[in-house]
């Protein structure tokens, strides 16, 4: 057999490109995956037949935009909606300065954004009329048109501060700082805006939809991560005290599900306060959500800290750098780096773990789409309300895990 | 020397004690432990505070008393039954879902991270998006979506059925079972001879292999009879068993088994096993969720064995089967196992999403034993020290599992 091969002419390598040859090479290569072609082709038949038969024929959408605005923010009262606007503003002149000081990945992901903002800007979803619409909208007493005239006008005029910003900022390093001052204190800012002070204030049980959705992910983001590394530094502290409790919290965390943990915030938490002090429901279920997923964040911390080699702590001793110093200078740089990918997996997850809070009656994004279901007028539409939603979900994870495999590749993760 | 280490140890004594880094580590540790003690000290006053004003003491023995609220499905319970009966029905209902769920997201999981891995430029795509797809919608939509189809399936006159013998309807999915006949303890007789056949085939089978090459080796280098048959002969005891085991299948004078179809009785369906809807939403929902993201783990373990080894396998000779079977699973089911475990236990601590849909496990009990007796607090305790155990029992058999191939990787 052997012999054979050797004496045999080996042909040339086959250059020969074209459609033919690649539905050759990766659809009809082996028997086996001529079969399998087939079964799969039959298969997509039928999904995209009946997907699309449902889709076109048997879905009622009226539904989605009737509710458009319910399923964005909620019960937040629609005359105090400038307050949104104003946060999605100033976000956008964040981001056209972050673009424009860093350029490189930061602007490609700010220009992702602001394409996206385009996009909705130009999807005709909430114009779209029909009876039960109008009446859902026409509600609170306001002219339909001059609402969605309001929306665009709003929406547009963040793209124009996000493209005025970004050549303010161009070539500006001395803009650095400034921005990511901006950037650390955008959250109390936003939460501030969102709640604003005296009579016209907008109480947290008035937030909903996708807002708080968003405003939920974001805190418990900025928030976790902190906590997290500190945890995961006191897990490697040679403290035996510190080490102790960092370990025990993350172990206990780790084991039990989220949902006991909103549970108990929601039933437990009042026994545990002083009198009558009462923090309220959306706080307490952030609180749930972060120290849940500091516990996590933690641990794949952890997992870059191993992998900074000791002699980079050694050396940073040598030179005489503290503790905080050489964690702050040193290792974590070294080590955030290594785990990036876990670190946005995370973000993933507690971006969709925020739709746990619909268990204990806060009106997230899902929350509110159950409710708009349990809404006799649609009752049964539930296919299309929880596609929608899904989708809206799926565009945010998406973009993250996206962003993140960009970010891997740009620092060169695993190259070095 | 000596005078430096004087001088050495002059300095240390200079050092004032608030900057002696020795001192510091202690001072800063009893620190913490004060603050964390005065925290836990303050919540422990402010429990009995707010236990004083709802009027209720800690007390455990309303375990005892009885429960008074039904059950939907679960093991053997009656509403007279006490608490503690009730929360263990929620016990075995959890630990029900999450062992059905694992079973089933392995099997999705391996088959669809493998086909990402695939030739075939089709499969590998539908088997990308599936991932992407379930992988980034949150499970508890996918729950409620799954739980929103199976109550909207048709009432139980209009059931949907397969092949007379899976049936669709708003009660559930009705499963056949296989059930026993009288016959079946004259098959399990069968199967008892076919050991003990296995194990005389295999036995003389190694008294051959041994005495047979007693002239040919050299009588040191001689196997010992016993690696004879674990090393030699004990192949031939599988297809002896079961060669046994068919022919006792006919030789019976009826089969052992027979095919039990769930059938309409009156209003109801009748044999076969019954799925409620509650739980095969949840047990869709766990399974495809986890599948996706055993599907990565199985595709990144498989990717992290490094392309030389598929080389070399090839390079000498080995079939494209042979390679896999001999040289990459091998070497990627150690990198596997350990982000498998997690799955695994992130499908146990999901497994309580079904109280959103009121599937009856740990979580929904507990919390309609928390609304009647007001205890809160020990049922929490209850309710976490459950997961716990589950978590560590689960993270420490799979510990020991992987220790256990990591070690035979190495071995051999």
């Amino acid at each position: 057999m052997e012999n054979i091969a050797i004496t045999q002419e080996v042909k040339p390598p086959n250059t020969s490109k074209g459609p033919v040859k690649w539905l050759q090479d990766n659809l009809f290569n082996t028997w086996y995956n001529t079969i399998l072609t087939c079964l799969a082709l039959v298969f997509l038949f039928f999904v995209f037949k009946g997907g699309l038969t449902w889709i076109f024929t048997q879905a009622e959408w009226e539904v989605i935009p009737a509710n458009l605005q319910i399923l964005m923010i909620g019960p937040y009262p629609i005359e105090q909606a400038w307050r949104i606007w104003i946060v999605l503003c100033t976000l956008f002149v964040l981001l056209g300065l972050s673009a424009g000081v860093w350029k490189g990945l930061v602007l490609r992901i700010s220009a992702a954004i602001a394409i996206f903002g385009l996009i909705l800007l130009l999807i005709p979803l909430d114009v779209v009329k029909n009876s039960e619409a109008e009446y859902a909208v026409l509600e609170f007493n306001f002219n339909i048109i001059y609402l969605i005239f309001l929306k665009r006008t709003w929406l547009l005029g963040g793209l124009v501060l996000f493209i005025v910003t970004f050549f303010l900022g161009r070539d500006k390093n001395v803009l650095k700082r400034w921005v990511i001052g901006g950037w650390v204190l955008s959250l109390p800012y936003t939460m501030m805006v969102l709640h604003g002070f005296g009579e016209n204030s907008v109480s947290t049980t008035h937030w909903g939809g996708l807002f708080l959705t968003l405003v939920l992910a974001a805190a418990g983001i900025t928030m976790c991560f902190p906590l997290g590394v500190l945890l995961a530094l006191g897990r490697r502290s040679q403290l035996p005290a510190i080490k102790w409790v960092s370990t025990i919290y993350i172990e206990t965390i780790r084991g039990v599900p989220l949902i006991t943990l909103l549970i108990m915030g929601s039933v437990l938490f009042p026994i545990f306060m002083p009198g009558d002090l009462q923090l309220d429901k959306v706080l307490r279920a952030e609180l749930a959500l972060i120290l849940f997923s500091a516990a996590y964040m933690a641990e794949n911390v952890r997992g870059g800290l191993q992998a900074v080699p000791q002699g980079q702590v050694e050396a940073a001793q040598a030179v005489g750098l503290t503790y905080p110093k050489t964690m702050l200078f040193i290792v974590l740089p070294q080590a955030l780096r290594a785990v990036i990918p876990a670190i946005v997996g995370q973000f993933i997850s507690l971006f969709k773990d925020t739709s746990l809070v619909t268990i204990i009656g806060l009106l997230d994004l899902l929350g509110i789409a159950r409710s708009v279901l349990a809404n006799p007028t649609w009752q049964g539409r539930y296919i299309e309300v929880y596609l929608f939603v899904a989708a809206i979900y799926f565009v945010f994870c998406y973009a993250m895990s996206y962003v993140s495999q960009k970010i891997e590749a740009d620092l060169g993760v695993g190259k070095h | 020397m000596h005078h430096a280490s004087n001088t050495m140890a002059q300095n240390s004594t200079n050092i004032p004690f608030y900057r002696d880094i020795r001192f510091l580590k202690v001072f800063f540790q009893i620190l913490f432990l004060i603050g964390l003690i005065l925290l836990a000290g303050f919540l422990y006053s402010n429990m009995l505070h707010g236990l004083r004003r709802q009027n209720l003491p800690l007390d455990l023995s309303f375990l005892s008393s009885e429960a008074g609220f039904g059950i939907s499905e679960g093991i053997d319970y009656d509403p007279a039954d006490s608490y503690l009966k009730a929360f263990w029905v929620g016990v075995v209902n959890t630990v029900k879902i999450s062992i059905i769920g694992i079973i089933f997201a392995t099997v999705f999981g391996f088959i669809f991270g493998i086909a990402r891995l695939s030739s075939n430029w089709l499969i590998r795509n539908i088997a990308a998006v599936y991932v992407e797809i379930f992988r980034n919608i949150p499970l508890l939509l996918q729950i409620f979506f799954w739980a929103a189809l199976t109550r909207a399936l048709p009432m139980v006159t209009n059931s949907i059925t397969i092949s007379d013998s899976i049936v669709l309807n708003v009660r559930g999915i009705y499963l056949p079972t296989l059930e026993r006949t009288p016959e079946f303890n004259t098959w399990l007789s069968y199967l008892f001879a076919g050991i003990i056949l296995a194990i005389i085939v295999v036995f003389v089978l190694a008294a051959f292999r041994h005495f047979g090459r007693l002239s040919e080796v050299h009588h040191t280098d001689r196997p010992s009879f016993i690696s004879d048959i674990i090393f030699g002969t004990k192949w031939a005891a599988a297809p002896t068993f079961l060669i046994v085991a068919i022919a006792g299948l006919f030789l019976t004078s009826e089969p052992p088994f027979v095919v039990n179809r769930p059938e309409l009785q009156g209003f109801n369906y009748v044999g076969g096993m019954n799925f409620t809807p509650e739980f095969s939403a949840l047990l869709i929902g766990l399974t495809v969720y986890t599948s996706a993201f055993i599907a990565e783990v199985v595709r990144s373990g498989i990717q992290a064995v490094v392309k030389g080894q598929r080389e070399a396998a090839r390079a000498v000779g080995l079939k494209e089967s042979q390679v896999l079977r001999l040289i990459v699973i091998p070497q990627s089911i150690p990198i596997i196992v350990p982000p498998l475990t997690s799955q695994y236990l992130n499908l146990a601590k999901n497994s309580s999403l079904g109280t959103a849909i009121g599937y009856p496990e740990l979580l929904h009990i507990g919390h309609t034993m928390m609304n009647q007796t007001g205890q809160s607090i020990p049922i929490f305790g209850m309710i976490m020290a459950s997961y716990l155990i589950m978590s560590l029992t689960t993270s420490a058999f799979m510990n020991w599992y992987n220790y256990r191939i990591t070690r035979i990787g190495r071995s051999s």
